[in-house]
């Protein structure tokens, strides 16, 4: 109880409580005291420093509300951080991490192109040293061509005149009986001249009056002082599209003879469906495009075309309603305005023998240099 | 003039504790501080805790009675601000940007460490009185912080008379002065 009544004692002391008696009964006894002096001592620089912090704490305390206020009153613009300070915030807030994280991208981007480069030489090297021999070779076969060609034309200049070879060989026959005559375009359309020759072997010139590279189709005009116009044709020309299996024949010239061939018409279109031409089933050599296609009344169903080299047996032929287009666009000039096709065949009953008999004389071979 | 004299009226205002001097106070210069933290990889709390240190700098100042005025009170709060916010993020051992000087400041390094030195005072007394646990807590802080009288203090408490408080408080108040006294010494003695 002694320590309790003391330090209260003290405590009123320090504070200034006392009564100018006690006060200096009490500064007496601090004198003689040693103990009471340092209590006082002791006691003052606590009270002090609980003072202090009572404050500092009493502070922090309306701080805290002040904040609080303000912001509830929007006069500071605290925790609710909106759009682009958000955003600084955020960015501000990342952007080391941001930073790091581009940083060891770069870094790994680099290290791997190093490693990639340190370890791929070995895998690519052989390739590109196959590669520059390749461009080597072709460097060396294009040096042999050069020196060919060199040679070619050298050979070319020391002999210009050379007696022009046939290069081009087909079959034609006549559409009209003044020499009007179809054939393939592959077979005159790169020929300076034309010449037709018939199965006694007389030539006679001709010269090409329509072209229709697209469909394979010239029509020729034999243009000879020394052909003599026939009085009709003895085979008509077929305006429906025939029927499959069909037996049909051909007359042309793979050799300087002339070759009868038969067979049966396979499919009604041609190559992809090609309504304007049909798929026909006959033994064909290259000298043969061109021929006729009859069928068994000896009426033109259409041109031999072109055989497809992949498929044996598979020829395609233009169809003869196809001539019939030709011809009404030929009419629209005044030098062909009168042709006509013969519709009435002259054949039909004969057999086989008979037929080509009578047909032979009007198909020629078509030669171009 | 005036502003001069406005800026001191506010100062002594802050040394009274006064509640409308710290709201003036605060509403000038918060946003200011905000903006400087949070551009500089801070947070709105991180803005509010560095605000209210530097307010808290500048309240032991001007009660000190040596603070002068030498400047704003916005560059100086702005300066303290700056120099708290640097050493936190050093202390964070973050990268430290380069803070742009938005405004002039003045040198505030030793009243920085001067309330480092203060808050770490406090900071043991609060540690010191946090351990005594209740209802010593409660009955030191009514009767040294909050003032009241003994016989207030029975009656909250429910002491039946101020005597028996008393002999409460002072069986509290011995080991509290032991504890802070120990911390004390220990934390100036490593000092």
């Amino acid at each position: 109880m002694d320590d309790i009544k003391i330090l209260d004692t003290v405590e009123r002391y320090i504070r200034g409580e006392m009564t100018p008696d006690e006060r200096l009964y009490f500064e007496q006894l601090r004198k003689t005291n040693p103990e009471i002096d340092q209590l006082v001592v002791e006691h003052t620089l606590f009270l002090q420093q609980m003072n202090r912090f009572g404050e500092w704490k009493k502070f922090k305390q309306s701080l805290h509300e002040t904040h609080i206020d303000l912001t509830q009153q929007g006069k500071i613009h605290s925790d609710k951080l909106r759009g682009g300070a958000k955003v600084v915030y955020l960015w501000n807030k990342y952007k080391r991490v941001t930073a790091i994280a581009a940083s060891i991208a770069g870094i790994t981007a680099i290290g791997l192109t190093i490693l990639v480069n340190s370890l791929a030489p070995h895998a690519k090297d052989p390739k590109m040293q196959e590669l520059v021999r390749q461009v080597n070779v072709l460097e060396r076969n294009q040096k042999v061509l050069d020196n060919k060609i060199n040679y070619v034309d050298k050979k070319s200049q020391q002999q210009p005149v050379i007696s022009t070879p046939v290069r081009y060989n087909g079959t034609g026959f006549l559409i009209d009986a003044k020499g009007l005559m179809i054939t393939n375009a592959h077979v005159v359309k790169n020929s300076r001249n034309i010449f037709v020759q018939n199965n006694k072997g007389d030539q006679f010139k001709a010269f090409v009056v329509k072209l229709d590279v697209a469909r394979d189709v010239a029509i020729i005009k034999i243009d000879d002082e020394s052909f003599k116009s026939f009085a009709s044709l003895p085979y008509s020309f077929k305006k429906a599209t025939s029927d499959i299996a069909e037996p049909i024949f051909t007359l042309g010239y793979p050799r300087d003879e002339v070759v009868y061939g038969e067979g049966y018409l396979s499919a009604k279109t041609g190559y992809n469906g090609d309504t304007l031409s049909c798929q026909i089933s006959i033994a064909a050599n290259p000298g043969n495009s061109g021929g006729p296609i009859f069928n068994h009344n000896g009426e033109v169903i259409g041109i031999l075309s072109a055989k497809e080299t992949e498929a044996e047996g598979t020829v395609f032929a233009v169809q003869s309603k196809y001539i019939y287009q030709v011809l009404e666009e030929l009419r629209k000039s005044s030098l062909y305005e009168n042709v006509k096709l013969s519709t009435k065949s002259a054949l039909s009953g004969l057999d086989k023998v008979q037929q080509v008999k009578k047909i032979q004389d009007f198909v020629f071979m078509v030669k171009g240099d | 003039m005036k502003a001069e004299s406005n800026e001191k009226a506010l100062l002594q205002g802050l040394a009274r504790s006064d509640k409308k001097a710290i709201e003036i106070i605060y509403r000038e210069n918060y946003n200011m501080v905000q903006s400087l933290i949070i551009n500089n990889s801070g947070s709105a709390e991180d803005a509010k805790d560095i605000f209210q240190e530097a307010m808290i700098v500048l309240y032991e100042k001007v009660r000190s009675g040596t603070f002068e005025l030498n400047c704003l009170i916005k560059t100086y709060v702005y300066s303290v601000s700056r120099r708290l916010w640097l050493k936190r993020l050093q202390q964070m051992s973050r990268y430290v940007p380069a803070m742009e000087n938005l405004q002039d400041t003045v040198a505030v390094e030793e009243d920085v460490a001067e309330n480092e030195r203060i808050n770490g005072e406090f900071l043991v007394m609060e540690k010191a009185i946090g351990s005594l646990g209740e209802p010593c807590k409660s009955l030191l802080e009514a009767y040294y912080l909050e003032k009241k009288s003994m016989v207030e203090i029975a009656l909250f408490f429910g002491y039946t008379n101020a005597e028996n408080a008393k002999n409460q408080k002072y069986k509290c108040l011995v080991r509290l002065k032991k504890i802070f006294f120990a911390q004390y010494k220990n934390g100036n003695g490593n000092g």
